[in-house]
């Protein structure tokens, strides 16, 4: 699925400073109904952001208007358990086009990379400083440079360097898909599989 | 070079390293259900590409069914639409389609083993977490998102960067109504939801020989839960005796070369792990979980932790008891609860059912208790009729719902009502996970019988003693 290129995003952040926030918070299994990629934005983190009668739940930071922008900041060990990519795609459709957290879980990472979500995995301490700088000043600006891997509080100035293959990176960048890759490789996919017994 | 399990089924199915990239690893088995894979033959669809090896792809409804009236049609508009699509989806690629009320319906990883798709030394992958089941044969396979899933289905194969190895060992032998989930439940609250992140593991020890086929699926099922990728155990003779002769395990000559290959599939030794560890199985007692995620297990005669004693946030612990309405401290047994769910790729195989029926055997479901009671397919639904269970069940006071995965994930109508208490066989108890506002708690399924039958949570070894005499 095609995406938009990632260059260099320069953006506010919305803080979530909650440990093992899971996919099924992120976008609970009823919303999963859908055959078509669309609108799941409405109901990313649907339960904390909603009560049973539809009403926001006031106190959730994506219902408080100072926080905004692209940038989502969770606690660690962000997007465990289930592998639904809606999970991802919710985040996405809401606007957001990077997760920082000091750790990730491995489907969810991998889902975000594909489709055009920059996970970025930075340290304990840098996250405390992140969430630090929001609760100062919600409006404090942060840029995250995929080219030279560095995201930085630009209001300090502090930075730290994130870590992502070459390879993925490239694909960021030009909003490339593994696919179109594959695609292009068929004959060799080809040739394994007569050798290989079903 | 001395190679671990892992190492030899990843590095032949390896067809191109790219540098500073990832694996193209080969896929010999997709496993394809409703929920996560519409949109991936929708983008299969706008590329003008189709389905590669249909006749290396299964596909089977299980995430959105109904476990009642499964012969009525699909009531809510959207689980029908989604299970329509799979249908059009499957019938238009040419893939083996095992849709509500096939012989061969059920849970996807229930009915992979059962059908002998899963065979050691393969990859299987499936647009679901749990896929690490599979692991049990010797086979690497874990779950994948629905990118991945339409990229399985172009080309047949995934593009991973290898995970590193760490080994789980455990010897000894097991207590008392020590089961495969509580060994699970076990090692998951010592290493916590994030502590094999980034790996794949291999169980190794007396523990796992022992088990059977069954509880390695259990145990590899929940791999998943520690964050690892996935979990696998050497094939052994078990391995064989359980696959041989089942639809699609090879036959004949090709089972014999397949054999040789299976051979090779242990650890050599002196081959090196990224990391080890080691438990002891004696030191194991049943499990229960008391919080929103699979790692807040503890034995169940214990009391809850106090959140002093743990490392991570203290507020999110604090969330998490709050959630449960649960103390620091308080004792889980004696604990009253509403529901019992039994069932799920966990816990939702004929030898669960044994355990369970082991329990409420001559004894009657508490009047304010709801079960379900949910086979993972149709094969285990005829094994539970065949062996008298179901006679059993009924007896009891329960009743025996059709497969699917049900009330593990709630999509369908299956779902505990807010701030009730269910003893569940299932893998996850985050939050609203079994319905919004419900409260999970994991454990095997002797602990949802003792629960089931007496209404609170109770140790299932009181109700065993005379049976041990
Ligand atoms: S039973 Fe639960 S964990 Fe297993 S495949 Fe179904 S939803 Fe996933």
């Amino acid at each position: 699925m095609a995406y938009d290129k990632f260059k260099v995003l320069k953006s506010t952040a919305v803080p979530l400073p909650i440990e093992n926030v899971d996919t099924d918070q992120i976008i609970p299994a009823r919303f999963l109904k859908a055959t078509e990629r669309k609108g799941f934005g409405d109901n990313l983190f649907r339960d904390w952001r909603y009560n049973p009668d539809n009403s926001p739940k006031e106190q959730f930071v994506l219902n408080n208007p100072i926080y905004r922008g692209k940038i989502l900041v969770g606690g660690k060990n962000f997007g465990s358990g289930s592998s639904r990519e809606h999970a991802a795609w919710a985040i996405y459709d809401y606007g957001f086009r990077c997760v920082v957290s000091s750790f990730f879980a491995d489907i969810f990472r991998g889902n975000c990379l594909n489709i055009g979500v920059l996970p970025v995995q930075v340290s304990a301490e840098f996250l405390n400083e992140i969430f630090e700088a929001i609760e100062a000043d919600p409006n404090t600006e942060f840029e995250v440079d995929l080219k030279n891997q560095r995201f930085t509080i630009l209001a300090s100035g502090a930075n730290t360097n994130f870590e992502i293959n070459d390879y993925k990176k490239e694909n960021l960048l030009n909003g490339f898909d593994d696919i179109d890759y594959l695609l292009n490789m068929k004959d060799e996919i080809e040739e394994y599989a007569l050798k290989t017994p079903l | 070079m001395k190679k671990t399990l892992f190492d030899k089924v990843w590095d032949s199915h390896v067809i191109r390293s790219i540098d500073k990239g990832p694996d193209v690893l080969f896929i010999d088995r997709h496993l394809v259900h409703e929920v996560t894979s519409p949109v991936a033959f929708l983008g299969l669809k706008n590329r003008a590409s189709k389905v590669l090896y249909p006749n290396r792809t299964f596909a089977t409804a299980d995430h959105n069914t109904p476990t009642i009236n499964q012969h009525l049609p699909v009531q809510d508009p959207l689980s029908a639409n989604q299970l329509r699509a799979l249908e059009h989806n499957a019938i238009e690629n040419n893939i083996p389609y095992w849709g509500l009320g096939h012989e061969k319906n059920g849970i996807v990883h229930v009915i992979g083993p059962e059908n002998g798709i899963t065979v050691p030394g393969a990859t299987i992958v499936c647009g679901d977490s749990h896929t690490s089941t599979h692991g049990a044969f010797g086979a690497i396979a874990f779950g994948i998102g629905t990118s991945e899933v339409e990229m399985v289905l172009a080309t047949q194969c995934i593009m991973q960067p290898k995970p590193k190895k760490m080994k789980i060992q455990i010897d000894g032998s097991l207590n008392k109504a020590v089961t495969p989930k509580d060994v699970a439940l076990y090692i998951i609250s010592q290493l916590s939801t994030s502590g094999a992140t980034g790996y794949f593991v291999e169980y190794a020890g007396d523990i796992f020989k022992e088990m059977s086929m069954e509880g390695r699926m259990t145990v590899c099922n929940l791999s998943i839960e520690m964050g690892a990728r996935g979990g696998m155990i050497a094939p052994d003779e078990k391995t064989y005796n359980y696959i041989k002769d089942r639809e699609f395990t090879p036959k004949g000559e090709a089972w014999d070369k397949a054999m040789e290959y299976w051979n090779t599939l242990s650890t050599d030794v002196g081959a090196v792990f990224d990391k080890e560890i080691r438990f002891n199985g004696n030191d194991i007692e049943p499990m229960i979980t008391y919080g929103t995620n699979p790692g807040m297990g503890m034995g169940i005669s214990g009391g809850i932790p106090s959140s002093g004693s743990l490392e991570g946030g203290v507020a999110t612990y604090k969330k998490s008891l709050d959630y449960m309405n649960f103390q620091e401290g308080d004792n889980m047994l004696g604990k009253s609860i509403d529901f019992v769910f039994l069932g799920s790729c966990t816990n939702g195989r004929i030898e669960d059912f044994r355990a369970f029926t082991s329990i409420i055997k001559g004894r009657k479901k508490a009047e304010h208790v709801t079960a379900w009671l949910v086979p993972g397919s149709h094969k285990v639904e005829e094994a539970i009729r065949e062996e008298g269970l179901l006679d059993i069940i009924h007896q009891a006071g329960f009743e025996l719902r059709e497969p699917g995965c049900s009330a593990c994930l709630a999509m369908n109508d299956d779902k505990i009502p807010a701030g009730k208490y269910a003893v569940s066989t299932s893998n996850r108890n985050f939050e609203g996970r079994q319905g919004p506002g419900s409260r999970t708690l994991l454990a095997s399924p002797l602990v949802a019988a003792a629960a089931a039958v007496t209404g609170k949570v109770t140790d299932p070894r009181e109700l065993m003693v005379e049976e041990s005499v």
